[in-house]
Formats: C-alpha cells, structure tokens, sequence
C-alpha cells in the first residue's frame, strides 16, 4: 500500500470514526497492515530471509532441475502424500470422538487425561520408539503376553518398520490437534441449539450433520491442515519407525543436504515441498472462506456432565480406554523402564529379572566421567522451560493479532493466510542451516547467542498458535461488541469483556501448543544449540548415543522427567481459569 | 486493541531480552576475573565429541585460552556446516571429521596446513594428508557385535567372515544401519566393497537381503531396538557397532560387569577402520591459538581422555588405554580399507546401488 494511500485512510478514520461497523476499503487494509506487521517482520528476517540464503545455494546449478533430481523429488512425493493422507484421516477418526468426550462429559481423571494426550507431541522419536518398543516390540509386554498365553514360538505382532508404525505414532504425536482445536470449539458451542433441534423432530445423526458439523467446520478444517501437515513434513517417526523402506520428501532433504551435500536437490525437494504447503493452506482458506457462522457464544464449563443412560457411559468408557490404551500405555513403559533395572545375567531372556532401581535418576546428578559436556538435568529443564517460555510469548504476542485480523478476514488477510503456515513445510533441516548462513555475519550475526534456537521455535510455533486462535475469535459474534460499544464502553473495555472471555480459552490452547512445540522441538536445535545451554531432548540424545544399560537407563530417566515436566505444565495451564468464572 | 498488542509485544521483547543477557553476564565476568584474557578459541565438532573438565582446564589455565565448543549435529552435519559457512567460518579448529568424509573437507579447501610437532608420536598408518592440513586424533573399527549369551545358548558357532554371514544360519540375525544416514552404515558398507570389491560386494547384499537382513536408519535404532544384548533387548543378535561397544557396556553397566555381554566379530575385513581428524579452519584469525590447541590434542594428556569420553582409541602411541578398554574393547588385526580417493570417488555411487539392491 502507497503512502499516498495511508495517508488518506487516516482521513477517513477521522470522518468514519463513528461508524466503526462499516468500514471503507483503505482503512480496513491499514487495520490488517497493523495487525500483520510484527508477524510478517519476524517471519520475513527469520524464515524467507534464511530460507532464501539457503536455497539460493542450490537453485543456481544445473543439476537443479535435471531429470535425476525430479526423479529422487517424484519417488518420495508420493508416499509422502499418501501417508499423509491416511495419517490425517486416522487422527481425526480418534480425535474427533475425542475431542466430543472431553468437551462435553466429566469424569474422574479426565484432566489428567486430557493432559497426557498433550505429552506425545513434545516427545523425542527416538523416546518414542523405546516406548512403541517396550509395548509392541518383538520382546515388546504384548507380544510376549501373546506368546505365553496363546502358546506361539514368535511373536504375533511385528509392527515394527512398517507403515503401521507410522501411521500409529502420526495418531500418537498429532491427535492432541484434534483435541484441542475442536474440542476448544465445541466447548464453546452451545448445547441448547442442538437441544433445540431435536425438540423440533431432528434425529441426533441429522441434529449432528445439520447443526454441530457445521458449526464446527472452521476448526476441523484447521486441525486437520495443522495435521496433515505435521504428517507431510514428518521426520523422526518416518526415520526410527518406519525404518529404511520408506523415505518422505522430508527425509530425502535430509539425506541430500546433511549426508550428500548435495544442495540443488535439496532446494528442489524443499520447494516442492514448501510449494505443497502453500496449496494446502490456499485450499484450506478457500474452504474456509466458504463457513463463516457466528453463533451465541456459551462457556459450557458449567454443562459439563456425567453420563446419563447406558449408551453414553458405553462411548465415554470405550473413549478412555482407547486414549489410555494409545497415549498412556506407550509413555508409561518409560517411566517404568527409568526404575527397573535390568538383572546382569542377560543370557536367560526367557525369564527377565527385573528390579527396582533408582540408579538412573541418582545417576544423572553426578557428572561421573568429569566431562565438560556433563549435562545437569535441572539446567536442562530450565533451559527447555526458558526456551519454551519465550517461544509462548513471542508466538502469542504476533499471533494474537494475526489471528484477530484473519477472524474477518478481508482480500489482504486471505492473501497472507498462507503464508504464515509455510514454516511447518519447511525442513528443520533446511530451515537450521538456512539459519546458520543466514545469521553467521553481520548484520545479524546471532550464530553464537542463545535467541537462535527460541526463535526458530518461534517461527514453528506461530502457525499452530494461529490456527488455534483463529476459529475462536472468528466465532464472537460482532453484535455483542456492537452492543457494548453502544453502551459505551471504550474498544479497550469491550475487548476485554467481550472479546477476552471467550478467547481466553483458545489462548491457553495455542500456549500450550507454542510450549509443546518448543519443548519438544529438536532438528533444528540440534543445528543451533549451544553445548552450554543443553535442552532436555539434547541431553536425552546425549545419553543414547553410546552404548550401555546405565546410558539407557538414564535416557529413559531423562525423558521421564521431560514428560512429568511437560504433563505438569499443561495441566496447570489447563486448570486456569477466568478470575470470577469459578475457581479451580 | 491494536496498540495494546504491539506495546505489549515490545516489552516482552525487551524484558525476555533482560533475563537472558542477565544469565549469561555472570558466566562472562567470572571467565574475566578466571583467566585475565580474552583470547576465545572456537572449536567446532560433532555431538559425540566430549572431554573432561580437568582436561580443558589444564590448557585453558596453561595457554590462557578459552575454549569454546560449538557442537553441530552428527558427523556429516558438522562438516557439513562448516563447510557451508566456509567463507565467515563460526570457529577456529574443527575436530571430527573421519577418513569417509576427510576427501570431501579437503576439496573445500576448509583446512590450512599445520605440520604439529605432536605428529613425531602417531603411527604413519594414521596419517592420510600429506599436507598436513587434517591431522590424525583419534581411532576406532566398526565391527559386527554379537550377543554373546544368544550363540551360547543356541550352540550357534560364530560367523568368522562375511561369507559366514550370507549362510542360512545366520539368516535374519544381523541388523546394519543405512549407509546413506549412518555413520557406522557407511562404514560397514565400505568394509563389505573392501572384501569383495567394487564388482562383487552387491552380490553380497543380494544374499544378505535374501536372508533376511535389518536395516535401521541409525546407530541408536540399530542398537537399542534391534539388538538383543542392549538394554533394549530388541531381535536381532548381530548389530554393525564398534569395537569398543562391548567396553561401554561394561563400563556404563547397571551392575558391575565382569565380562562384557557383547563382542566384536574380527574376520578379515570385516572391521572398517575409523580415523578422526582434526583441522585449523581456513581463515582463522587465531592462527596461534589454534596451533597451541592442536598440539595440545595430540599431546599425551588430552589423548589419554579420549577413551572413557568418546570410546575411540588415541593416536599418539604414548598414550595409555584405560583398564576396560584394554580388557573388553577390541582392535581388528586386518581391518579394511579404501583409500580416501577411492571413497571420494565413489561414495555417493555405492550408497545409490545399496539403496537400490537391498531397500527396493
């Protein structure tokens, strides 16, 4: 936009002052230019800056767009897709349920619950993989319970490196989107529409299909993009899990820039893939562009109940025993690992020994070796808590008003949409090296602070952090602010008493998503962070990098405390209430 | 609303900004006030590398040089940037690149020559640059590892070679790591060109896919998921390790050891040997300091470390091995080798048929 043109929206702000509801065309745009600038600075100098130094370095060569290099891009296209896909559609099919039995019932334990489905999403693969392996592995407790019970000489279920893998940690990691971006929405619904419609002859199914979907259309096109993406860019879960068969987009990039050196294919995979990205969220946004539905808003808080007939305590104990048995059973293998200790006599696998320990843990405070590289778990935890810390507030503060711009989007806010979500298209990889030629001079020679890693975190954060914020703000309905300003409150005070409330609720999500994101993060920390700042995933790594049931016993300690730290967090984050709005 | 939004945005800035320049101001003034100089020498390396305190700070109270380390994701990544950031190189020295990848750093020119007196010490064996741009560190083999209680107790007789391995009895007891991620994959993947040559070693991997051979993306999959005599007590009793994994296991047992669990298969050529080097990055300003570094890594005391730290062998052959290497840990008498040349040559070209013989 010209000067010329800003300046005379800001006349016009003065002769349209009072009627705020209608706005001109300039002054609209002026509005989204404020709301954009801090976000689209901060990715402009920190994600397209990087990335173009980085992929500038490959383009220029003639093996760029040989037939060889779309070959390698073609060959791992496809699978990428289509694991993608599957992933996508499973996660929903157990997210959307769940999402339903957390929004509307109350049970015991549910918080605790509903916090653990969180805890996947910030765990290292290589974690992960010992938990899959300690349950599903061929010497996995289900396997070798198989095997006594059934009386089988090998074990049933092998699982291990195939797609099934992948698709089950997708399900692990992801659906905690599901729960949280729909289920935020469907809090916020308000039952009695749906009361309302079966007073007037709908049957639930037609109740469900004509007034609860619609409704909640915007967030699950959104959980689902952050989803799929997810599962398109994936990396740790395709390369522990799914083993050598099968490579995506991502792992190719990885191959061809770390292990191959080989740039002009790696700038044309990450393109392909960045341009995959920019079709799914154009997709995403003209879909959504189609449903803008603004309902009474109700805090449901108070609806919340226990089971009425037989049906519902059947869905709500069959909800929780497939989220206990896909969320807590896999992680409780570690916690249980990091205290038995493992007899010496490791011939006699028939009948393992196992006792109780507290080694591991009494291990990590020691820095038994006198190494420099000693990492003191308490630091670890600080440092992955300051990290985190930042990355929430950086990625609310820009995103917040990104997100309020894109609730009633005008032409700018929808050209800009996708933009915002290229970051999660990006590789780490990519991203961490784009990262380090971008910033190891000046101007910004950032290669040596700490920052670096906070604000990669940030750029990874901030599409989450907007599309959890999005669908709530885009569902106040303008009338009530209307009806406050026509009461006379300041556009402060009708902020805070209209807007605030309702959002408040999606803030907590989009935080607990900017501090997953971050505490779990770890390709691009890898390549950026310092030796004297460890974070808890580096330090975890650290441990399984050499061989030896005291390094993996304190690798599983280690993630333990990672994933206490992170259920804690999110359960206190989630336990927040608005002040006056009932307690705790 | 909007104003709100960006002033709140600017103070947050500025108060996380506070926090974090309030950490790291205390760590500065006691370097001030430890060493009285500000001469920072930045060392580039690899996540494996580590070394004691008392090690760093002998030199750093000798020399009054403060060391930095600058640690850069697994080996290839580490050279990788720094072969990326050659033109404003992030530090000084470089320490870890191995003979698989040292053609690759020396094409780039990223080393200056540096004839160190240390060099009198190490074997000529280890010494791959004439120029003495990459200087020799450190040592290791990649070995098979086996479950020693998994032969025993299936009266199974150990494969002695490769052609061992592509028999029915061994079939599916192997894992091996990918060679186009993994550092020991490569490796072995060398070894087996070593044995058979650049014509027979896909046969090789014909065989051995055809028996049923577990491939994982990485050492620590390898490892801990696939091996039956790790901690994660996964299938397979063979797994392509280093032969000094069975000391590690006994020196980071649950219980004290007295034999270790595993141990190396040492046939002909069925070793590849490792050798890591270590340069001054093109362009350094600190020339001296480096030097002073370098020699100091090749000298007794820091080479002495490097066992118990990153389970390698040192160079310099005055340096003494530590108890559980010389009990548990293992050195191939035949292990294989390519010249780096050949490697340069053709690693990209033998990975790509790998891939194709035993992923497809």
């Amino acid at each position: 936009m010209s000067t010329r043109k800003v300046a005379k929206s800001a006349e016009k702000k003065k002769v349209f002052s009072s009627r705020s509801s209608h706005l001109s065309v300039p002054f609209r745009y002026r509005d989204s230019i404020l709301r954009w600038a801090p976000a689209l600075l901060f990715i402009s100098i920190f994600f397209f800056y990087p990335l173009t130094k980085i992929l500038g370095l490959g383009v220029n060569s003639s093996v760029f767009l040989s037939p060889e290099s779309l070959q390698i891009a073609l060959d791992s296209l496809g699978f990428t897709l289509y694991q993608a896909v599957l992933s996508m559609l499973l996660t929903l099919l157990v997210g959307l349920p769940a999402a339903y039995l957390f929004a509307r019932y109350d049970f015991r334990g549910k918080a605790l619950l509903r916090a653990l489905t969180a805890v996947p999403f910030m765990l290292p693969t290589v974690v992960v993989a010992a938990g899959f392996n300690a349950l599903l592995g061929p010497r996995g407790w289900l396997n070798l319970s198989l095997m006594n019970l059934l009386d089988l000489d090998s074990p049933p279920i092998n699982i291990l490196y195939t797609l099934g893998a992948i698709l089950l940690a997708h399900v692990f990691y992801n659906t905690t989107i599901v729960i949280r971006v729909v289920g935020n929405a469907l809090s916020r619904l308000d039952p009695r529409l749906i009361e309302a419609s079966r007073l007037l002859g709908a049957d639930p199914w037609r109740a469900f299909w004509r007034i609860t979907f619609p409704l909640l259309r915007p967030s699950i096109l959104a959980a689902a993009l952050l989803v799929f993406l997810f599962d398109f860019t994936s990396f740790g879960v395709i390369l522990l899990l799914g083993g050598p068969k099968f490579s995506t987009l991502e792992v190719e990039i990885y191959i061809q820039t770390l292990q191959m050196l080989n740039l002009p294919v790696a700038a044309l995979l990450s393109i392909i893939q960045l341009l995959c990205t920019l079709t799914f969220s154009i997709l995403y946004s003209r879909m959504l562009a189609q449903t803008s539905t603004q309902v009474a808003q109700q805090d449901t808080e108070s609806r919340l109940r226990r089971s009425k007939n037989k049906r519902e305590r059947i869905f709500i104990f069959t909800m929780i025993t497939i989220l206990f048995a896909l969320f807590v059973l896999p992680m409780l293998a570690l916690p249980l690992r990091s205290v038995s200790r493992l007899e010496a006599d490791r011939g006699d696998r028939a009948d393992l020994q196992t006792s109780l320990t507290s080694d591991y843990y009494n291990e990590l405070f020691i820095n038994r070796r006198g190494s420099r590289f000693y990492v003191p778990p308490i630091e670890a935890a600080l440092n992955s808590l300051e990290y985190a810390g930042i990355t929430v507030a950086l990625s609310l503060l820009m995103g917040f008003p990104v997100a309020s711009a894109l609730a009633k989007p005008n032409r700018m806010d929808r050209f800009l949409d996708p933009l915002l979500m290229l970051p999660l298209g990006a590789s780490a990889v990519t991203l961490g090296l784009g990262f380090i030629i971008a910033f190891s001079r000046p101007p910004l020679n950032l290669i040596a602070s700490p920052w670096l890693v906070p604000l990669a975190h940030t750029i990874i954060a901030l599409p989450f952090v907007i599309r959890s914020l999005q669908p709530a703000l885009a569902s106040i309905p303008q009338r009530y602010r209307e009806a406050a300003a026509m009461l006379g409150a300041s556009s402060l005070r009708t902020w805070f008493t209209v807007d605030f409330p309702i959002v408040f609720r999606a803030v907590l999500a989009a935080a607990t998503f900017a501090f997953t994101v971050s505490l779990g993060e770890f390709g691009a920390t890898s390549l950026l962070a310092r030796p004297d700042f460890p974070t808890i995933p580096t330090a975890i790594y650290r441990f399984l990098s050499q061989p030896g049931g005291l390094n993996y016993g304190q690798a599983m300690a280690m993630a333990t405390i990672l994933m206490i730290l992170t259920t804690l967090s999110i359960f206190l984050i989630e336990k927040l209430r608005l002040p006056g709005r009932g307690g705790w | 609303m909007k104003k709100i939004n960006l002033l709140t945005l600017l103070i947050a800035l500025l108060l996380s900004a506070c926090t974090l320049t309030a950490e790291s101001s205390p760590e500065e003034n006691q370097l001030e006030s430890g060493f009285g100089d500000d001469v920072i020498l930045t060392v580039m390396t690899h996540d494996s590398f580590a070394l004691s305190e008392k090690v760093i700070e002998l030199f750093e109270n000798e020399s009054g040089i403060k060391v930095e380390f600058l640690a850069s994701g697994d080996t290839g990544s580490a050279l990788n940037k720094a072969i990326l950031t050659k033109e404003a190189p992030l530090a000084d020295v470089f320490y870890g690149v191995d003979n698989t990848f040292l053609s690759r750093a020396l094409a780039a020119d990223l080393f200056e020559s540096y004839a160190a007196p240390g060099l009198k010490n190490i074997p000529e064996e280890f010494k791959f640059d004439p120029e003495n741009r990459a200087l020799p560190v450190d040592y290791g083999d990649v070995c098979i590892n086996y479950d020693k209680a998994y032969f025993a107790e299936n009266d199974l007789p150990l494969p002695e070679n490769f052609e061992d391995l592509m028999k029915p009895e061994y079939a599916e007891l192997l894992v091996v790591e990918n060679p186009a991620i993994s550092s020991p994959g490569l490796a072995f993947l060398l070894a087996t060109v070593a044995h058979f040559g650049p014509d027979g070693y896909l046969d090789f991997w014909a065989a051995m896919k055809e028996g049923g051979v577990s491939v994982a993306n990485s050492w620590e999959s390898a490892y801990y998921t696939n091996f039956s005599a790790s901690s994660g007590r996964g299938p397979q009793p063979m797994v392509v390790s280093y032969g000094t994994s069975p000391a590690a296991e006994v020196y980071f047992a649950e219980t004290e050891l007295s034999e270790a669990p595993t141990a190396s298969i040492l046939g002909p050529d069925t070793c590849f040997r490792q050798v890591e080097f270590i340069g001054i990055l093109t362009g350094t300003q600190q020339r001296a300091a480096a030097e002073r570094f370098v020699d100091f890594v090749l000298d007794v005391d820091f080479q002495e470390d490097i066992p118990l730290q990153m389970f390698v062998y040192p160079v310099n052959s005055d340096a003494e091995l530590p108890e559980v290497f010389l009990k548990h840990a293992e050195l191939s008498d035949q292990p294989a080798t390519i010249s780096m040349d050949e490697i340069a040559a053709n690693r990209e070209v033998w990975i790509q048929a790998w891939t194709e013989t035993v992923l497809k």
